[in-house]
């Protein structure tokens, strides 16, 4: 699937709850919990995304021309958050990943997140992904 | 008798809805409303007072000088000192330890010196130290705490050495609430001649303050958690600091005489205030001090100490909280967790329900590593909060850790 058809899903599965903004967090923390957790070893401070008020580790690797990320986040929404973004992007090519608009998520409702006052570092995990991308285009 | 829904309609801001739901502000540590009186203040000032202050020998000059000036004692009184010019006005409290720190760097502190400061301290009250005692191979020496919080005061006499040349710490901790025994440190300072600096930020807003009694050195506290501007704040001098501070900024408006070779100061308050002051802000916050006035600092104390008890009481009752600092001698301030779950998740979803919390290291963080936490959820008080508040946060809180969990 492309990232835009990802995007289109999870829009879908997002759009069931309408305007109940508290199942839309319970799925988002149900999310959370399924996130594809990062190895122990890649855990490390260097692998902290800075400009989160909880942490957020992610490691990204590039495999067959694909890039892979895993994460994992001490705070649940955050890690919900991370969870939406790993599967819209991960298992995408770099070049693709660097043009991704990511559009879903003003359309989901988590557009507040985007704020930088949130301090929740939704912006640098978007970056991150972006950067590690970009380093793997040759 | 005070009514509280007199207090409430004074501030405009608390009437809207946010995502939703009525807004209950319970971030007050962080900044405090303004009452309309204060906001209505810096717009009168700008409408029919504002001038530059001190200089002109026009009538409107004349008149803001007189309405900044009158600030300054409303001020003084408020903290029972009877000469104003011991209070300069400054950018906050930050600013103002920030001062401190450069004036005694350059005439009373030497290498090696060492600097009290406690475990409570915020960021800002740690810095300026920090910075000075890194140039100058000077050393922060750490009051420890009790194992309920408290600060150890026994720990004072085995702190202080014959190179103590500052005790500075906060008088009530902006993350936890408890209030600093600044009688029992001035005490041991005393007998060794170490001057008292204290941070009244998180202190002023809610409980009276006798500076005269109090007798410390310098104290330092910021308008805006105490229903005043932004961008202004409070630096006391003792009457031997006013004249032995050395100066770290100078500019216009300070001085008798200028050649390029001298420069004469002006004395007292002034000598501190170099460049065209806030003075909007310098009024509004006499202005807020009226507000205070006209409820009384010792009533604001009573209404905030039952919320805090009946917050207490109601969160004690939830086997899911963790609460830091379980002392009943608290001002305005409750720092808890929710066991096994981030504070961040607690706030982010408090906010969905209208409910303004801190959540996060309170730019305490050397407190958290004490604490072994990365961050609490903190609610702080006003006057203006209320019991309702409370028991509507309290309800939205059960939602929250049944949702998280």
């Amino acid at each position: 699937m492309t990232i835009e058809d990802i995007e289109k899903e999870i829009i879908d599965e997002f759009d069931l709850f309408g305007e109940d903004w508290e199942a839309k967090y319970e799925h988002l923390i149900d999310l959370g919990k399924s996130l594809p957790l990062i190895n122990p070893e890649y855990k490390t401070e260097e692998n902290i995304i800075k400009g989160c008020q909880s942490r957020v580790w992610l490691f990204s690797e590039l495999i067959n021309d694909k890039m892979i990320y895993t994460a994992d986040a001490d705070a649940i929404i955050t890690k919900g958050m991370v969870a939406v973004l790993i599967r819209v992007l991960s298992n995408q090519k770099p070049e693709d990943i660097i043009k991704a608009k990511l559009e879903f998520i003003d359309v989901i409702g988590l557009k507040e997140h985007l704020s930088p006052t949130r301090a929740n570092g939704l912006v640098s995990m978007i970056t991150k992904m972006k950067t590690d991308a970009l380093a793997f285009i040759k | 008798m005070i009514d509280q829904n007199n207090i409430r309609e004074q501030f405009p801001i608390l009437n809207q809805k946010v995502n939703g739901y009525n807004l209950i502000y319970f971030d007050n540590g962080a900044t405090s409303q303004k009452p309309i009186s204060v906001i209505e203040r810096i717009s009168d000032y700008y409408k029919h007072s504002n001038s530059n202050i001190h200089r002109g020998v026009h009538s409107l000059s004349r008149h803001a000088t007189d309405l900044f000036e009158k600030s300054r004692h409303t001020i003084a009184s408020y903290f029972n000192i009877n000469n104003p010019q011991q209070f300069i006005f400054t950018g906050g409290t930050t600013d103002s330890i920030n001062m401190v720190a450069q004036g005694l760097a350059k005439n009373y502190f030497k290498p090696g010196d060492e600097i009290i400061l406690s475990t409570y301290e915020h960021h800002s009250n740690i810095l300026p130290w920090q910075l000075w005692a890194q140039e100058n191979g000077g050393k922060l020496k750490i009051i420890p705490l009790n194992n309920d919080q408290t600060l150890d005061y026994n720990s004072l006499p085995n702190l202080i050495t014959k190179k103590t040349k500052l005790i500075a710490v906060t008088h009530v901790s902006n993350t936890l609430g408890l209030i600093s025994d600044i009688e029992k440190i001035k005490t041991e300072a005393t007998k060794h001649n170490i001057p008292v600096l204290v941070d009244g930020a998180q202190s002023a807003p809610h409980m009276a303050i006798d500076l005269k009694k109090l007798d410390v050195d310098f104290f330092v506290c910021s308008a805006h958690k105490m229903y005043g501007p932004t961008g202004i704040g409070l630096l006391y001098l003792s009457e031997k600091w006013l004249n032995h501070l050395a100066l770290s900024k100078t500019g216009g408006g300070i001085i008798k005489s200028v050649s390029f070779e001298k420069t004469e100061y002006v004395e007292g308050a002034l000598k501190f205030e170099p460049g065209t002051p806030h003075i909007a802000g310098a009024v509004a916050f006499g202005e807020a001090i009226n507000f205070i006035n006209r409820i009384s600092i010792e009533k604001i104390f009573e209404i905030e100490n039952e919320l805090v008890q009946y917050a207490q009481e109601k969160l004690n009752e939830l086997p899911e909280i963790m609460m830091y600092g379980k002392n009943t001698h608290k001002a305005g301030v409750i720092s808890f967790n929710v066991k096994n779950q981030h504070p961040f998740d607690v706030g982010t979803l408090l906010d969905k329900y209208g409910i303004a919390v801190r959540t996060g290291h309170h730019c305490t963080q050397p407190l958290m590593q004490h604490l072994n936490i990365q961050g609490t959820v903190r609610i702080s008080f006003a006057v203006y909060n209320t019991k309702n508040e409370i028991d509507f946060f309290i309800e939205k809180l059960k939602k929250v850790i049944t949702m998280l969990s």
